[in-house]
C-alpha cells in the first residue's frame, strides 16, 4: 500500500479548500520558477526518466510525447491542451482535480506549457461538470491576481495563459482530435492522422493534449524527482501513484490514490471493504472503464493493475476505472447497456462504427433476452472485428471490446441463456 | 443520437438578443480566443444563449427550462461570422444543447453501466411515479423534463442525477423523491451526496491520509 508520504493528491476528497492559500500550504506552486528555470530539455529529460505514462487511457510515455513538439517555433504559436472531457464509463477521478486540487493542473499546465513553447493552455472540461469548471475558473483568477500566471508567470520569466472551454455533452470530444475541432468551434469529429497534433493540432499549430491527471502529477514528480516517482509502482515501465475509480458492487465505492500496480484484490478489499457478499461473490471485473474488456473472477484473484500486466491479461489499465460486478449480475445486460452508450457516442463519422455500433447494440439486446441462435454469438464477434481497427478513432475499438470480453469470457451463459429461451418458447 | 430541431415550430420565437449582462459576458467569451479564431466562442455563446431563456423561463408562468431558439443560434452566427448551418451543425451535434423548449428543471438520469449496477432502474421508476410522467415528457405544469443520459462521470457515487448544474449523488429512491419534492417548490435541496457522504471518499471514512482527515475533523 501507498504510503502516506508519497501521495500527491491529498486533498482530492475536499477536506480543505481548492483556493490558493490552502494548495500552498500543501506544497503547490513551491518555486516553480526554479523548475522552469532548469530549461525545456531538463524537463523533458525529468519526465522520461520518471517514467511517467499519460492518465488518460492510451498510457504513452509523457515526457517522450512532448518531446515530439518542434524545438523552434516556426511562427505559429505552439498549445497545450488538456483533456478533461472525463467521459469514460466508470472514470470519475479527474473531476476531484477539479474541484479540489486545481492548483496542481494550473501549475503543472504552466510547466509542461513552457517545456512544449506553448504560452496558452486551453482545459476542455466536460460541460456538465459545470461546478467543477466553475472552481477551475476561480483557481484560475486567483493564479492571475498573484501573479502565477500572465504575463512572467510565476516570476518564471515566461508568459503564460490558461483558458478553460467547456464541452457540451459529447464523449467523443474525449479523443484528441475532435476535442481539437471542439475548441475550434465545429463538431466533435476525429481527423485523420497524419498530420499529428504536435504538428498540426489547434488551429493548425503544434499542439500537445494531455489528461489532466497526467498534467496534474508533473509539479510534484519535478520537486521530489523522477527517482522518487520511478521507484514507485511496479517496474520502470508501470511507475508512479494513480487514481483508482472503483464503482459497482463493492461495499463502499470510492475513489483513491494508490501504487501503479497493486493487486486488483487488494485494492478493493482494503479501499472498498471488499466485494458485496465477500471476495467469492465476484463474478467480474472490467479494469479500465468501459472500454476495457472485462476480466472474471479467476483473472481477477491475481491480477496486478498497471499498464503492462492488463494487457498481458488481454484487458487494459484505460482510465483505471474498476466497475466491479457481483454474482447476482446479468452481466450480457451489463454490456449490453455499454452497447447502447457507444451507439449513443458514435460521432457518426465512419460508417462501420456509425451502423456497427447500432447492429452489436440491437443483437445485444436479442442476446440478453435470448432470442438469438448459438451461430449469432459467431457473427456478433465478428461485425465487433469489422468494426475494430476500421475507423478513423479508438471509439470503434472500444465499442467492440466490451463485446469481445463477454464472448470470451461468458459464451456459455450467452448459450445457456439462448437455450432458455427456446424452451420457453416451446 | 437525433435530436428535435424544428426550424418552424410554432413554439420557435421571432427573434433573439443578448440581453445587456450577457451581452458583455458574450464578448468577454469571445476575447479568450485568439484574433481571427471567434468561431471557438460557438460553444459558450450557445450555453449562454441557453442559460440566459433559462432565467427568462424560472420567471414565466408556466415556468421553462433552458434552451436554444433558432433565432439564437442565427443571432449567435452572426456574431461570429458563421454560416448559420455551421451553428446548426453545432447545436444539434452536442446533448447537453437543448433545441426544444424544456422544462423549467431538467432531469438527466444517468443509467450507463456503473449506475445501472448500483440500481438506477429504481431511481427512474420512482422519478416516473412521481412525476407521472415518461422518459424525454414534461410534467403538465412545466416544472420537471426528465430524460436518461450516458455516463456524467461520477460513478463511485451511483446511482446519481444531473438537475441543470448540479448532480445529486448517492440515491436512493426515497432522496431521490425528497429532491424533486424540494425543486418542485423551489427550493435548493443540497447537491452532491445525498447520505452526507465527502465527495469520492469512502461512506465507511478515509482509508488513507488518517492524519489529515482528523486535523480536518472528517473523523
Amino acid at each position: 500500500m501507498l504510503d502516506d508520504k508519497d501521495r500527491i493528491f491529498t486533498n482530492m476528497y475536499g477536506w480543505e479548500s481548492f483556493s490558493l492559500k490552502d494548495a500552498k500550504k500543501r506544497g503547490d506552486w513551491d518555486k516553480t520558477a526554479d523548475i522552469i528555470k532548469k530549461g525545456r530539455e531538463a524537463i523533458i529529460e525529468e519526465m522520461k526518466a520518471s517514467g511517467l505514462r499519460g492518465r488518460g487511457g492510451a498510457g504513452f510515455p509523457t515526457g517522450l510525447k512532448w518531446s515530439f513538439m518542434p524545438k523552434e517555433s516556426d511562427g505559429r504559436p505552439h498549445y497545450l491542451v488538456i483533456n478533461a472531457d472525463e467521459s469514460e464509463p466508470g472514470t470519475c477521478k479527474d473531476r476531484d482535480i477539479l474541484r479540489n486540487e486545481p492548483h496542481k493542473l494550473i501549475e503543472g499546465a504552466l510547466i509542461a506549457g513552457f517545456a512544449m513553447g506553448a504560452h496558452a493552455a486551453y482545459i476542455y472540461v466536460r460541460g456538465e461538470f459545470y461546478n467543477e469548471s466553475s472552481s477551475l475558473w476561480k483557481a484560475i483568477n486567483e493564479a492571475y491576481d498573484s501573479g502565477l500566471l500572465g504575463k512572467n508567470a510565476a516570476g518564471s520569466g515566461w508568459d503564460f495563459d490558461v483558458i478553460v472551454h467547456r464541452g457540451a455533452g459529447a464523449y467523443i470530444c474525449g479523443e484528441e482530435t475532435a476535442l481539437i475541432e471542439s475548441i475550434e468551434g465545429k463538431k466533435g469529429q476525429p481527423r485523420n492522422k497524419p498530420p499529428f497534433p504536435a504538428m498540426a493540432g489547434l488551429y493548425s499549430c503544434p499542439t500537445t493534449v494531455n489528461n489532466v491527471e497526467t498534467i496534474a502529477v508533473v509539479p510534484t514528480i519535478m520537486r521530489r524527482g523522477a527517482n522518487w516517482f520511478a521507484k514507485l509502482g511496479r517496474d520502470e515501465k508501470n511507475a508512479g501513484t494513480k487514481l483508482f475509480c472503483i464503482s459497482g458492487h463493492v461495499e463502499n465505492p470510492c475513489n483513491v490514490e494508490e501504487e501503479m500496480g497493486i493487486p486488483l484484490k487488494e485494492l478493493i478489499e482494503k479501499h472498498c471493504g471488499g466485494v458485496r457478499g465477500g471476495w467469492n461473490n465476484l463474478l467480474a471485473v472490467i479494469p479500465g472503464g468501459s472500454s476495457t474488456p472485462m476480466l472474471p473472477k479467476n483473472v481477477c484473484d491475481t491480477i496486478h493493475m498497471d499498464f503492462d500486466s492488463l494487457r498481458e491479461a488481454g484487458s487494459g489499465l484505460g482510465t483505471a476505472g474498476v466497475i466491479v460486478m457481483d454474482k447476482s449480475t446479468d452481466v450480457i445486460q451489463a454490456i449490453c447497456r455499454l452497447s447502447q452508450f457507444y451507439m449513443h457516442e458514435s460521432c457518426g463519422q465512419c460508417t462501420p462504427c456509425r451502423e456497427g455500433t447500432g447492429w452489436v447494440w440491437r443483437m445485444m439486446k436479442r442476446m440478453v433476452q435470448g432470442n438469438a441462435t448459438v451461430e449469432e454469438i459467431d457473427q456478433l464477434f465478428e461485425i465487433t472485428k469489422e468494426i475494430e481497427g476500421h475507423t478513423i478513432c479508438a471509439l470503434g475499438d472500444a465499442a467492440a471490446w466490451p463485446v469481445q470480453g463477454l464472448i470470451r469470457h461468458f459464451r456459455p451463459e450467452m448459450e445457456k441463456r439462448i437455450l432458455e429461451y427456446r424452451q420457453n418458447a416451446a | 443520437m437525433k435530436k428535435p430541431f424544428d426550424l418552424n415550430a410554432d413554439y420557435q420565437p421571432e427573434s433573439f438578443e443578448f440581453t445587456k449582462a450577457y451581452k458583455k459576458h458574450a464578448q468577454e467569451l469571445i476575447d479568450l480566443y485568439p484574433k481571427g479564431r471567434q468561431q471557438s466562442a460557438v460553444m459558450p455563446l450557445l450555453d449562454l444563449a441557453q442559460r440566459q431563456v433559462a432565467q427568462e423561463g424560472a420567471k414565466a408562468n408556466p415556468p421553462y427550462g433552458g434552451w436554444i431558439p433558432r433565432a439564437a443560434m442565427d443571432h449567435i452566427a452572426e456574431m461570429l461570422g458563421m454560416h448559420k448551418v455551421k451553428v446548426y451543425e453545432v447545436a444539434t451535434f452536442y446533448s447537453m444543447y437543448n433545441t426544444a423548449p424544456v422544462g423549467q428543471y431538467l432531469v438527466q438520469l444517468c443509467t450507463t453501466t456503473p449506475c445501472w449496477l448500483c440500481g438506477s432502474d429504481d431511481i427512474v421508476k420512482a422519478t416516473k411515479e412521481h412525476l407521472g410522467v415518461g422518459l424525454g415528457e414534461t410534467t403538465p405544469d412545466g416544472k420537471f423534463t426528465i430524460m436518461e443520459v450516458e455516463c456524467l462521470g461520477a460513478c463511485v457515487n451511483a446511482p446519481m442525477v444531473q438537475i441543470n448544474d448540479d448532480y445529486y449523488e448517492d440515491l436512493t429512491p426515497e432522496n431521490m423523491k425528497q429532491v424533486l419534492s424540494t425543486l418542485a417548490e423551489d427550493m435548493k435541496p443540497s447537491v452532491g451526496s445525498q447520505t452526507g457522504r465527502k465527495a469520492s471518499m469512502s461512506a465507511a471514512g478515509p482509508t488513507t491520509l488518517k492524519k489529515e482527515a482528523k486535523k480536518a475533523k472528517v473523523i
